[in-house]
């Protein structure tokens, strides 16, 4: 078996709210090139099952392996091979777009050069706004922001909790032509949604949580 | 190292486009440092004698009304989420946050001391014996702090919880600080207590991102 090849791997979660088992036994795999869509209802704990995907909270059974190793016990290559956008997006209100990127590929240990950065801000419909306080601009376009984040840094996996949201119809198109290219590029993509969004002939699977 | 000078930079840069929280402390500081001369009346050997523990006390409470906001930003903003999953690690993040804050309001109050000082009239030796003691001492209190900070973090009330939990912890720096200048003017030396103040700041730097780090895991999970 290749070593080099990326694997994500989890196994046995599960998660209490209270006295009431939010999901029991979950369990996957997913491979270089492969997507998972989480599905279920409000409150079935989608969100939940990511934060646990990512690292930041513990499921009380089971674990998360990246390529083979417990993300517990060796957090660092996990990290760097992770990006993740939960529903706060991680940006500064007082920085501006670029600065805020600037500050995600140093956490990233990543090297962006600003026109690498100012690209992706330009693809994602955010020229001339490079350099305004993010507190001025739309919840839309603080999405874009966090979208251009993804983009213009690299990453295999990406954990993503409700992207579309707040998205209008050209910011879904671009979010959707990444994340085929990331796929395309061997990359790994596990995310949220309501929207049933089409991804062409990629391999991948729904995981439907039922509360 | 990269990502603790970027966002230590970030973390000034984010003080100078919000200026008020900061100069809130160090107002503060001045304001109680001229209120007790105005208040006790203008007598000299008075004003000396109470100088050491007035502007101590003023900058122990002074770095406590910075504490609650040190990690609540990163937090609200999903920036801590972000924080935590960086490869750099939650551990240098950490320190790169307590440097800011000492940055931001431990090191203006040993640059204000010797302004300060000249209410209370202070000779020239004792006001560095302050200084240097504020510079020692400072930083045990942006490292302490930030312990209870990361422990209180999205904890309802927890600014009081946050006086609660950290101001015994500065105690011995008040005594040892404040004791200092005590002791220079009785005509002792004051190399006993800047030792134990050093050996306060090696400790507490040392230790103190890793007990933050584990309590902000804590908060995020």
């Amino acid at each position: 078996m290749n070593a080099l090849a990326p694997r994500f791997e989890a196994i046995d979660l599960s998660a209490q709210k209270g006295e009431q088992w939010l999901f029991e036994n979950i369990g996957f795999t997913l491979h270089a090139g492969t997507w998972l869509q989480v599905q279920g209802d409000n409150g079935s704990g989608k969100t939940t099952l990511l934060r646990m995907l990512a690292g930041l909270s513990r499921s009380p059974t089971g674990s998360v392996r990246w390529c083979n190793d417990n993300i517990r016990d060796e957090p660092e290559g996990f990290h760097r091979a992770l990006m993740y956008l939960g529903h706060q997006l991680g940006l500064k209100e007082e920085l501006s777009a670029l600065e805020n990127l600037g500050v995600a590929s140093h956490l990233a240990q990543q090297v962006l050069h600003t026109p690498r950065a100012l690209a992706a801000l330009g693809e994602l419909g955010l020229e001339g706004r490079e350099h305004l306080p993010l507190r001025v601009l739309s919840q839309g376009q603080k999405r874009r922001v966090a979208l251009a984040k993804l983009m213009s840094l690299s990453a295999d996996l990406w954990i993503l909790d409700e992207p579309f949201v707040a998205l209008d119809g050209q910011g879904l198109a671009v979010l959707l032509a990444a994340m085929q290219a990331h796929l395309g590029q061997g990359g790994m993509l596990i995310y949220t949604s309501h929207h049933s969004v089409d991804l062409g002939d990629i391999p991948g699977w729904a995981l439907r949580l039922t509360a | 190292m990269n990502g603790f000078w970027s966002l230590l930079k970030r973390d000034l840069t984010l003080a100078a486009r919000h200026k008020t929280e900061v100069l809130t402390g160090l107002f503060f500081m001045v304001v109680v440092a001229s209120l007790f001369p105005l208040a006790m009346g203008p007598e000299m050997a008075l004003l000396k004698r109470i100088a050491p523990g007035v502007l101590w006390i003023g900058a122990l409470l002074s770095t406590l009304l910075g504490l609650p906001r040190l990690f609540e930003g990163d937090w609200r903003d999903g920036s801590l989420e972000q924080m935590a999953l960086s490869p750099v690690g939650l551990v240098p993040l950490v320190c790169a946050k307590i440097s800011a804050h000492w940055i931001l309001s431990g090191l203006p109050l040993v640059l204000l001391a010797p302004v300060l000082s000249l209410q209370f009239d202070l000779p020239a030796d004792l006001q560095m014996t302050l200084m240097l003691g504020l510079l020692l001492g400072t930083p045990v209190l942006s490292s302490l702090g930030a312990i209870g900070a990361a422990l209180t973090l999205g904890v309802r009330g927890g600014g009081v919880l946050l006086s609660l939990l950290v101001l015994p912890l500065f105690v011995p720096v008040l005594v040892f600080g404040a004791g200092a200048i005590e002791a220079q003017s009785a005509g002792l030396g004051v190399q006993a207590h800047v030792s134990v103040l050093s050996a306060m700041l090696l400790l507490s730097v040392f230790l103190s991102p890793f007990a933050c780090a584990a309590a902000l895991h804590v908060a995020l999970d």
